[in-house]
């Protein structure tokens, strides 16, 4: 962890839902201190608040118990200097590509010339710049997700909350794009925050795996990825810190149904 | 046996404009022909044969075949009907439109309009009618009433449904980049119930020109759906006939019209373009 203050802190957040079923505990007690210019991954199976965690971070829900500060201030709801990047992307439909990474400046009172500036100075960073007239539907979903990147960093964003955002995308897709968000972070100082489900994903991309585990949401432990980067899935490094963490994720999985069990083990 | 692709260029294009042009026109045709088979050496039959409803159309239309009363005066029944159709609908959207996007957007006005708006919306345009020209007076006002109407409901339901069904995620993003919550709903909402809006004044006007005869019906002395229920008292089922058809192409090359208006305005709509 980088001396000084840190740029997010969560102390003992807690989301409780209340349904018609009785109280759903979405996430218990969760406390996280990050970095400037850490990169964050949130894994764990469905249900165990990784996404309710980010979504407090980003102050698009208040907890009902404890806090998300950034920079040492109480979050009380979504701002530009906490980006989203969706996992369905959210883009303006209406609005080009050029149109969509111009929202957030426009809407900050930039001047016309600031504008047009910035966006296609982000078009270019994820090279979009002979789609910048294309409209959403256009695009495939990678260029999409791109896109959504480059919206959050025309807005001078310092933290990249990122909800499974290549979870939708084919698996060329999501390589390309994992090393082009690995590269952009590098060059910046950007906090990235990553939602994900899969391990290799995480450590991959992750200066820290968090560990999450549901029912009550919470989280279970936090890892330092200790592997050099660029990292190299196939390495025998990076086997070990897998079994590891998927170690720690099935020792508290719900037990597979009895029937599953036979063909895993008949698989080779 | 050649496949399309492998012909010259211009024989390629005439046969796929040969092909575009000739499925549409094939229904009407079978249609035209079967009417032309079931009325010919009936001289007693009471629905006119497709060529009498062509001549009366022309007669409609330029005048110079019967010289009675009905003797070119299509274009004067077309524009009436045209104005009503238009002003009707026009006046639909005016306060369809905005009081569509406040019931889809602000809690109390939902709660105050819309329970009376859907016990009123089953009421069909034709069981308002005696009450209309009671309140209206017989003549253009009741009709103008009736076919603004018509075009009142789509209208105000797709709008209404267009605001509230605006992705939630949309508002998250906008409030995530920086909007304030007064940009929302210009920024936002407003452009994301565009098609929906579009939609109800699409159908809106296509029932303006349903409800058109109907609102003629309270004893104007034009239009199309006058000339209709006038014939209709003299028998001329020709001339019946001959208003249907002008009725069917009118509102055929609005609702054409409309549609090209859409695609050029909502061409980042996948739906419209």
């Amino acid at each position: 962890m980088p001396d000084g203050l840190p740029i997010l802190e969560i102390a003992g957040a807690s989301k409780t839902y209340k349904t018609r079923a009785g109280d759903v505990h979405a996430l218990t007690n969760a406390s996280l201190t990050i970095g400037k210019g850490e990169f964050v991954c949130l894994i764990g199976a469905s249900g165990c608040g990784k996404s309710t965690l980010l979504r407090l971070i980003g102050g698009f829900e208040t907890p009902t118990a404890g806090g998300v500060k950034m920079w040492d201030a109480l979050v009380t709801g979504p701002g530009p200097e906490r980006g989203m990047v969706f996992q369905d992307y959210a883009l303006f439909p209406w609005l080009t590509v050029r149109g969509n990474i111009a929202f957030g400046p426009k809407a900050r009172g930039l001047s016309r010339k600031e504008v047009r500036a910035g966006a296609d100075r982000f078009i270019e960073m994820v090279g979009l710049t002979k789609f910048a007239d294309a409209y959403p539907h256009q695009l495939s979903g990678g260029m999409r997700q791109r896109v959504a990147i480059a919206r959050v960093l025309a807005n001078d964003t310092q933290v990249i909350l990122m909800d499974e955002p290549f979870g939708a995308l084919d698996a060329m897709t999501r390589e390309r794009l994992q090393e082009e968000l690995l590269e952009l972070w590098q060059r910046t100082q950007l906090t990235v925050i990553f939602v994900t489900h899969a391990i290799e994903e995480a450590i991959l991309l992750a200066d820290r795996v968090v560990v999450m585990t549901p029912a009550p949401g919470r989280i279970l432990s936090d890892n330092r990825v200790g592997l050099a980067r660029p990292r190299d899935v196939a390495s025998p490094e990076f086997n070990s810190v897998r079994r590891e963490l998927s170690g720690l994720l099935m020792s508290h999985a719900p037990r597979a149904p009895t029937a599953a069990r036979p063909l895993l083990r008949a698989l080779p | 046996m050649r496949r399309k692709a492998d012909w010259p260029r211009p024989i390629a294009g005439l046969l796929s404009a040969l092909g575009r042009w000739t499925w549409p026109v094939l229904v009407p045709i079978a249609g035209l022909v079967l009417w032309w088979l079931g009325t010919k050496d009936r001289p007693a039959s009471l629905v006119p044969p497709p060529v009498e409803v062509g001549r009366a159309l022309w007669d409609l239309a330029a005048g110079g075949l019967y010289d009675d009363a009905f003797s070119a005066t299509l274009i004067t029944h077309l524009l009436a009907s045209v104005s009503r159709v238009y002003g009707g609908f026009l006046l639909a959207a005016l306060v369809g439109v905005p009081l569509g996007l406040m019931i889809g957007r602000i809690g109390v006005v939902r709660s105050m309009f819309e329970p009376t708006l859907q016990i009123l919306r089953p009421v069909p345009v034709t069981a308002w009618l005696p009450l209309a020209m009671i309140l209206f007076g017989i003549g253009p006002r009741s009709a103008f009433f009736l076919v603004f109407l018509g075009a009142f409901y789509p209208v105000l339901v797709n709008t209404t449904f267009g605001v509230r069904s605006v992705d939630p995620r949309l508002f998250e993003a906008a409030s995530m980049l920086g909007a304030s919550s007064s940009a929302i709903f210009p920024k936002v909402v407003l452009p994301a119930a565009l098609p929906s809006i579009f939609t109800g004044l699409r159908l809106g006007l296509g029932f303006a020109w349903v409800v058109i005869v109907v609102g003629e019906m309270t004893g104007v002395q034009t239009g199309l759906g006058a000339i209709i229920m006038e014939a209709r008292q003299l028998s001329r089922t020709e001339i019946v006939i001959g208003g249907m058809v002008v009725i069917g192409f009118a509102g055929f090359i609005s609702d054409q019209f409309v549609q090209w208006l859409g695609r050029r305005l909502l061409r980042w709509s996948p739906q419209h373009a």
